[in-house]
């Protein structure tokens, strides 16, 4: 049983809900358009109102606008690039989950590999300059400091 | 200096807090829009006001003008309104309007009684042609050159500093290169 209190809150919640959430019930897939396929492309694109929502997912009204559209071009016989292409179009490379290789984007796609290069560099730098300095070892006065240390330790164990 | 390479996590420190301080002031909601440059979208609608009557991208075309995208259940249109009605009353541009997805009664019952600032509304009832014009998030505004190319957008509700900073500024050139 819920508590009372919750009720009242929950029936808000439920009548908050947008009246007309167009579904996948909404489209007829028995047709040209197979319900797999539209799937696939609209979980690609992604939703200008709610950002990090696909065009799949969200329930912005545009959202779903645009699925309606999606739906018919796909109806019409028209192929996945045009599709993408009519939405580039309109809203620019935002629209795609997978950003175009272009001058724009090189830094997006080459970045990391620049910067880990960069890291390795420095890394096989470091390396190379500590590992020379343990070759040249310790000089007289720090082995002896080292044995005295090491003499005063055995002895405060002993104690 | 002795070891330079211990300079090197302070540079990427530096040149990365420079990154993400631009980018944390980027605006995520304005995607640039790619029709900047192109010539406006061809459209016909009819009129809000007189639905006999069509606008359509014949009528952008010819001289500088504004197009601006708007509707009754958008609340910062309604925030921008007097901004749109100053703008009018200077007479520096032409505006007209694409009223998005709304009701023809709203409509014009909101004219009535904020003030019509439009030269004509052209009533985008399935907000079709709003697609077509890339639009997600009303208000937005267009500045539309004499030859009917789409020169600039603001998306979201205007202020006075984008009126005279950015809208007015560019209409004048606009203009005044003929």
């Amino acid at each position: 049983m819920l508590p009372r209190l919750l009720r009242p809150a929950l029936l808000g919640l439920a009548m908050s809900m947008p009246a007309h959430a167009s579904t996948l019930a909404d489209f007829d897939f028995t047709g040209n358009v197979s319900e797999a396929h539209y799937k696939e492309v609209i979980s690609e694109l992604r939703c200008l109102v709610c950002q990090n929502e696909s065009l799949a997912s969200s329930q912005a009204e545009l959202a779903q606008d645009l699925r309606e559209e999606v739906y018919k071009m796909m109806d019409a016989g028209k192929t996945d690039d045009e599709i993408v292409e009519f939405l580039v179009a309109r809203y620019g490379d935002f629209v795609l989950y997978d950003p175009p290789l272009k001058p724009s984007t090189w830094l997006l796609w080459f970045g990391p590999f620049v910067l880990a290069a960069l890291a390795l560099l420095v890394m096989g730098y470091t390396v190379r300059k500590r590992s020379r300095g343990v070759e040249q070892g310790l000089t007289a006065a720090e082995r002896e400091r080292v044995a005295s240390l090491l003499g005063e330790e055995t002895e405060n164990r002993k104690s | 200096m002795k070891r330079p390479l211990l300079l090197i996590p302070a540079i990427v420190f530096a040149v990365m807090a420079v990154l993400l301080a631009v980018g944390l002031n980027l605006n995520p909601r304005e995607v640039p829009s790619p029709l900047i440059g192109k010539p406006v979208p061809a459209f016909e609608l009819s009129r809000l006001k007189d639905p006999q009557a069509t606008l359509g991208s014949a009528d952008l075309t010819g001289r500088v003008s504004l197009l601006n995208v708007w509707a009754t259940w958008c609340v910062s249109c309604r925030a921008e309104h007097k901004l749109l009605m100053a703008l009018a009353e200077t007479g520096e541009v032409d505006i007209y309007g694409l009223n998005y997805k709304d009701e023809r009664d709203a409509a014009l019952r909101w004219l009535q009684v904020y003030g019509d600032p439009y030269v004509a509304n052209a009533f985008d009832d399935d907000g079709r042609v709003g697609i077509d014009w890339g639009v997600y998030g009303t208000p937005e505004t267009f500045v539309i050159d004499g030859d009917g190319v789409v020169r600039h957008k603001v998306i979201g509700p205007l202020s006075a500093d984008i009126v005279n900073e950015r809208i007015l500024p560019l209409v004048r050139q606009l203009k005044s290169r003929g």
